[in-house]
């Protein structure tokens, strides 16, 4: 992106004090575990905190890095496995899912929206132009001297035409659908993968809403 | 009569003629189906109860049995094949669950949890469907629509027998449509009935809609393989 050519400093980037050999070494054994969000709520990667004491179980074995648990904004370093929330929308979306890719071994698709576009998804019935107006230009909350106008600017991410699955951008390994699905069936994933187990999500935790 | 077939390389004793579907039901052997409900005439429209039939690939609700008949139901590739349709199914239309009345209460959801589906493998296709909320009682959402015909056969206007559904054009240019009239003449049971015969979340009753909790849903309670392999008819 031409963002970093403009002396932007993320924040991965920035001075920190580094953790003790020790504990970091410990660390770095660990399987890595990572999760981002593209176009979505957040529902998913609220649903990855709710597999809450259930991962304790598996802290032996993993350590998890960019996530909703933690403040990192960049996985610091390769992934054992990756787990996305929401579609692709946006031309940051694709950077940011391309750069996940090329980081991580295997690559998870989580939620509706990850899975098959989603509630985002809904626009696709929709010409871009049409939703632009809608959001820009005829929306009711303008204030009311400002001249109504589509927001454009070189930092602002570019709108797709329309919303894709990440599978259609990337190679995805596996599949939780659900909006969102239960942090049950998320940890059911993360604890096959973990102990080698072929990935299997029983029916009885599988759900489309 | 009598006879002898086998399913999964178990042998079944069953009446010659019986419906394979309800034979392997019977059974124990879940087939899904979109289109069938048993003790109705067979639509075989939807193709989900594929199965391989003397080594030959059918909709296992037109097969009468007869004797010696090989049944194939659990085998991965024809499991995998009735995969595949109901994939394509969610691929063909759109289905936002989430924000769908009939989730939790819908017979294509619950076949897609039995068959496994976590994606589908055919490129979404996001088809552009307007929605007919002419008639007083109720509404089509055509996105939901799987061309199971149930409506389509088993709706009819109570005082003259006529269709009050009906599909228009063909292929990816079909579309589900309602005879307004006759649709505001249908008594509040009947469109019940009919809101509740469509597998799907297409045809809705106006006014009603995500009474149940999640949780308690109608498959909820009750999955769509027990409701099945329950219903012995004998
Ligand atoms: S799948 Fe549902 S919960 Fe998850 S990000 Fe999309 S809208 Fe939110
Ligand atoms: S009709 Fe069924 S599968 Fe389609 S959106 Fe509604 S609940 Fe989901
Ligand atoms: S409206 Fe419902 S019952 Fe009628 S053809 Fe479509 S899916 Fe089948």
């Amino acid at each position: 992106m031409s963002s970093t050519e403009k002396h932007e400093i993320a924040s991965h980037e920035l001075p920190a004090t580094p953790l003790d050999p020790e504990t970091q070494a410990a660390r770095d054994e660990k399987i890595q575990v990572a999760m981002i969000g593209l176009c979505g709520c957040w529902g998913c990667t609220l649903s990855f905190l709710d597999m809450d004491e259930n991962l304790l179980r598996l802290l032996e074995k993993v350590t998890i890095t960019r996530s909703s648990l933690t403040d990192v904004k960049r996985i610091p370093h390769r992934c054992a496995i990756g787990f996305v929330e929401g579609g692709v929308a946006n031309d940051e979306n694709i950077e940011t899912l391309e750069h996940f890719r090329e980081n991580c071994d295997i690559l998870i698709s989580v939620g509706a929206c990850a899975v098959w576009g989603g509630v985002p998804a809904m626009r696709n019935v929709v010409p871009l132009e049409e939703c632009f107006e809608e959001a820009y230009l005829d929306v009711p909350t303008t204030e009311p001297d400002s001249e109504p106008r589509i927001p454009y600017h070189p930092d602002l991410p570019k709108i797709t035409t329309k919303v894709y699955p990440c599978h259609e951008v990337v190679k995805m390994d596996y599949f939780i659908p659900g909006c969102p699905p239960d942090g049950e069936a998320i940890f059911k994933v993360l604890d096959d993968l973990v102990n080698g187990r072929e990935v299997e999500l029983p029916t009885s935790i599988n759900r489309y809403d | 009569m009598s006879i002898r077939i086998t399913i999964d390389g178990h042998e079944v004793i069953a009446q010659h003629g019986d419906r394979l579907v309800d034979v392997a039901a019977d059974n124990g052997v879940y087939i899904p189906t979109l289109c069938y409900q048993r003790g109705k005439p067979c639509l075989g429209t939807c193709r989900a109860c594929s199965v391989r039939v003397n080594g030959n690939v059918m909709a296992a609700c037109t097969v009468p049995v007869s004797d010696g008949m090989e049944v194939e139901v659990n085998e991965p590739e024809v499991a995998d094949m009735r995969k595949a349709l109901v994939e394509l199914l969610f691929a063909e239309g759109n289905h936002n669950c989430p924000s769908c009345e009939k989730s939790g209460r819908c017979e294509l959801q619950a076949v897609g949890y039995e068959v496994g589906m976590m994606v589908s493998r055919f490129p979404y296709r996001f088809p552009v469907r307007e929605r007919e909320t002419a008639p007083e009682k109720l509404w089509l959402e055509r996105d939901r629509c799987i061309f199971c015909q149930r409506c389509v056969e088993f709706v009819r206007d109570k005082e003259t027998g006529r269709k009050i559904f009906s599909i228009d054009h063909r292929g990816t240019h079909a579309s589900i449509e309602v005879d307004v009239a006759l649709a505001n003449k249908m008594p509040d049971e009947q469109v019940r009935e009919a809101a509740e015969l469509c597998p799907v979340g297409c045809i809705i009753e106006k006014g009603l809609g995500y009474n149940d909790p999640i949780g308690r849903r109608k498959f909820e309670i009750k999955s769509i393989r027990e409701r099945a392999l329950k219903r012995k008819h004998k």
